[in-house]
């Protein structure tokens, strides 16, 4: 059985991002970048299947520019077997990027899809639903435990009520959550490893026609700097201030 | 901005691949299966590594020093974890060859590598880098068996390592060594004496510690001639590998330091039941300079640990200047108008230059000196005989100016952060108290100062010190080309002169018989110097700043402006000390000297 997974490069963590002057987005000059964390959990999550023996392969897919190689080198270090450029110079929405992971998904045709719940970028939690839609297959989304057997898969998800138990039908799209696991460190010969796997390049026009994203951003501004703030002499006091700013 | 708090990562990509240019490097066949990219991925998961596994115990070392109960070492948990994250990612070998499972990395990524792991807790990175010092003199001086039976362990990160010098009586002064070696039939020796200062000397990270101690052969020669080096297991191994009982080498006590608390140190008594199993490393009698082959890529290992700590400290005032509002500008008292920032007043700003200058015009020479390590593969045998040269010029410089003025940035880290600094909610006491070793191990800076002066800046006629003028001067002329960059050129240019008239004028009275006197201000010449080639650094800096500002993108404009202001105030505040150094050394004061005992 083959698992794709599909990393998404993104600011790293750590960087306080900063929307650019011209409010045409965030400044991505010269600040570090990495692998979507919820990804690298989805990564970790196939190797660990194939270690188990229940994967044959695993292959890890980005779209972007050639840029993005570098996470898909990082996640051949971690041990995926090949990985695939979807190549295009424009940030993909979500639908977009659906379309063209469901043209890889039918080209490729793996068991188990894995990607990250969402993209600490946009925070979407899109993705990945999408793709089970147009690929017509079930989804598990929020994992955090995936149990596979023969054709099936028993995913528990984390709900607002607690814990929710789905069996579901395999191929399908399972998207992960931050306690499905702790992914692996890199070792340093699997990087030079890496370097040796394979890496295929597709033009996202070859897998989609019309490309184009549906959604027009008009702006992106900073959230607004907090006010000063204000000593109130009792609780009514506090009552009237929160009316009075239409807060209660 | 770089967020992290191991290094400016903008100003560590400029030092690698703007300043010193290492993917030239990768022409050398022992990298040339390297590229930029595997350098940075390297780069990457070490500071990985160093911020999730290293960082987080730093302070919870310092504040749970190791213990001894019932004979045995009690480190904190974390440490071995972090080690253990450290073995497994393969850091122990990012040295060693291929064939010996190794990376085959260049000696300057492995030097950012331990860069940062030392900024995120220089008591944990002790473990494995003694571990691999002792691996490196092995695969230099070792036979083929010790190799297996006690290097390749250490690069797979199943023992650890230590060096074992100074004894009780004697520190700095290896000629005083006492430590016993008696042959045996077999070949092998049994050693009796005490180690003192022996940092990890016994804990239960490994299955194995590999001690390398330096001891005299029965009726050997008196003095350094007479030292030879030897592996003391501390668990004696069978010819296939497996361990066997424990060695005569006993845990006498811990030392209980000031800081690095992490890393244990121990004094060691060896041969004590007249059993402790020794073997010869190399030939005899040379142990001493054994030991020493090894010495310029440890202490340049000291002094960019020290320079690590300054940057720390740096980052972490750097960062609190910027948050913390205090006091007005002295044309504005009003009190109704809001505080600035620390990072307003010019005094905070005078703080952080410093800082700046210091830390990461060493992190530049630091480095530059770690590929000159590697450039002793270089084909053209010209190019090789003067990167050595440099080398033995640059090292003390690096370990001595390194770690003093790191010190000095640590001080003022503490100044930035007020009363607050002073108190242990923040981290910038401990990296005064961490980084307060550096100027006294691996030679005291004192030490550093009369081998720069009386040796490296001495030998071959002047050599190594006319190979650093002229690569300096090459560097003023082209700065002199440069817009606002002229001036420094010459101000470098009249340092260079400065510099070379001191040191003939000491050459002079050590041919006269004057050693004492010519060398009594050594410490005056090691700053002299360090900060001429720090001065050097920041205009090779600026230069590339000024060229690289036209086709800049918003952030690094604001990077290369920092680099060319920096540069701007090091020549204005620090580079002009030096001549008052120049005129203490090159008329041999005599204040110091000429004092007595009984006049204090």
């Amino acid at each position: 059985m083959k698992v794709l997974v599909f990393i998404k490069r993104v600011v790293d963590y750590n960087v306080r991002v900063k929307v650019r002057p011209d409010g045409s987005g965030v400044d991505t000059d010269g600040v570090k970048m990495s692998i979507n964390p919820f990804d690298e959990i989805a990564l970790e999550e196939a190797l660990r299947m194939r270690e188990a023996g229940q994967a044959d392969e695993v292959i890890v897919v980005s779209a972007g520019t050639s840029d993005c190689q570098q996470q898909l080198r990082t996640g051949l270090a971690m041990g995926a077997d090949r990985a695939i450029q979807i190549d295009t110079d424009k940030p993909l929405q979500p639908l977009t990027a659906a379309r063209a992971f469901q043209a890889l998904v039918e080209q490729q045709q793996p068991g188990v899809v894995l990607l990250g719940k969402q993209a600490i970028d946009d925070d979407n939690n899109q993705t990945g639903q999408m793709l089970a839609a147009l690929w017509g297959r079930p989804q598990a989304t929020n994992a955090a435990k995936i149990e596979l057997s023969g054709d099936t898969a028993r995913v528990t998800r984390e709900v607002d009520a607690g814990l929710e138990v789905l069996d579901i039908d395999l191929p399908a799209v399972i998207t992960t959550d931050l306690r499905l696991n702790t992914p692996r460190f890199v070792k340093l010969p699997d990087i030079m490893k890496a370097k040796k796997k394979p890496l295929d390049v597709v033009a996202l026009d070859g897998l989609v026609s019309d490309a184009g994203n549906d959604l027009k951003i008009g702006n992106w501004s900073p959230p607004p700097q907090r006010g000063k703030g204000i000593m109130v002499d009792d609780v009514a006091g506090l009552v009237t201030e929160l009316k009075s700013r239409g807060l209660l | 901005m770089s967020t992290s708090p191991l290094m400016d990562l903008r100003h560590l990509d400029f030092l690698l691949y703007e300043l010193l240019q290492i993917e030239q490097l990768t022409q050398y066949p022992r990298f040339n299966e390297h590229s930029r990219e595997t350098f940075e991925a390297v780069i990457d998961l070490a500071h990985q590594l160093a911020e999730t596994q290293f960082l987080p115990h730093n302070r919870k070392s310092d504040l749970n020093e190791p213990r001894m109960v019932d004979g045995k070492v009690v480190l904190i948990a974390e440490i071995g974890a972090a080690l253990d994250a450290f073995n497994q990612a393969g850091f122990m070998a990012v040295l060693a060859d291929y064939d010996d499972g190794g990376m085959q990395l260049p000696f300057v990524i492995s030097s950012v590598c331990d860069a940062l792991f030392s900024a995120a807790n220089p008591s944990t990175v002790a473990y494995p880098a003694l571990a691999r010092a002792a691996a490196n003199l092995l695969h230099v001086y070792g036979t083929e068996e010790q190799k297996r039976l006690y290097m390749l362990p250490i690069i797979e990160g199943r023992y650890y390592g230590t060096m074992c010098l100074s004894e009780p009586q004697a520190g700095s002064s290896l000629a005083d060594i006492k430590c016993q070696a008696q042959p045996q039939a077999d070949g092998s020796y049994r050693l009796t004496g005490a180690k003192m200062w022996i940092s990890a000397g016994d804990h239960e990270l490994g299955e194995n510690i590999v001690h390398l101690v330096l001891a005299r052969i029965s009726g050997a020669p008196e003095g350094v001639r007479g030292i030879s080096l030897f592996i003391v297991p501390r668990w004696r191994v069978n010819a296939d590998g497996s361990r066997t009982e424990r060695n005569d080498v006993t845990l006498a006590g811990l030392n209980h330091k000031m800081g690095q608390r992490g890393s244990v140190n121990t004094f060691l008594k060896f041969g004590e039941q007249g059993d402790c199993h020794a073997y010869l490393v190399g030939e005899p009698h040379q142990g001493l300079a054994h030991m020493f082959h090894m010495m310029n890529e440890e202490r340049i290992g000291v002094g960019m640990g020290a320079v690590q700590q300054g940057s720390a400290g740096y980052l972490y005032s750097l960062q609190y200047a910027r948050e913390r509002r205090q006091g007005r500008h002295p044309d504005q008292k009003d009190p109704a108008t809001p505080p600035v920032l620390l990072i307003e007043h010019a005094d905070v700003r005078r703080m952080l230059l410093q800082q700046k200058c210091y830390v990461e015009g060493a992190q530049a020479l630091g480095f530059y000196a770690a590929m000159l390590v590697d450039q002793a593969l270089d084909p053209d045998k010209n190019v090789r005989r003067e990167s050595h040269l440099l080398l033995e010029l640059l090292t003390p410089i690096i370990k001595a100016w390194g770690s003093d003025y790191a010190l000095r940035a640590n001080d003022l880290a503490i100044q930035i952060l007020g009363g607050y600094g002073y108190t242990r909610e923040y981290p910038v006491e401990q990296y005064y108290r961490d980084n307060r070793i550096n100027p006294i191990h691996e030679g005291t800076n004192g030490i550093q100062a009369l081998d720069l002066l009386g040796r490296k800046a001495m030998m071959q006629d002047g050599a190594a010190l006319q190979a650093l003028f002229k690569r300096m001067a090459a560097s003023a002329q082209q700065a002199a080309q440069l817009e606002g960059l002229d001036g420094f050129a010459a101000q470098l240019l009249s340092g260079i002169k400065l510099a070379g008239e001191v040191t003939a004028a000491t050459g002079q009275r050590m041919l006269a018989g004057e050693a004492r006197l010519a060398l009594a201000n050594a410490t005056h010449y090691m700053t002299m110097l360090g900060h001429l080639t720090i001065a050097w650094f920041w205009l090779q800096q600026a230069m590339i700043a000024q060229r690289a500002l036209p086709d800049a993108n918003a952030a690094d404009v604001d990077f290369y402006q920092g680099k060319l202001q920096a540069c701007r105030f090091f020549f204005a505040t620090e580079l002009p000390q030096i001549k008052h150094l120049a005129e203490l050394v090159g008329d041999a004061d005599q204040s110091a000297l000429a004092m007595r005992a009984e006049w204090f």
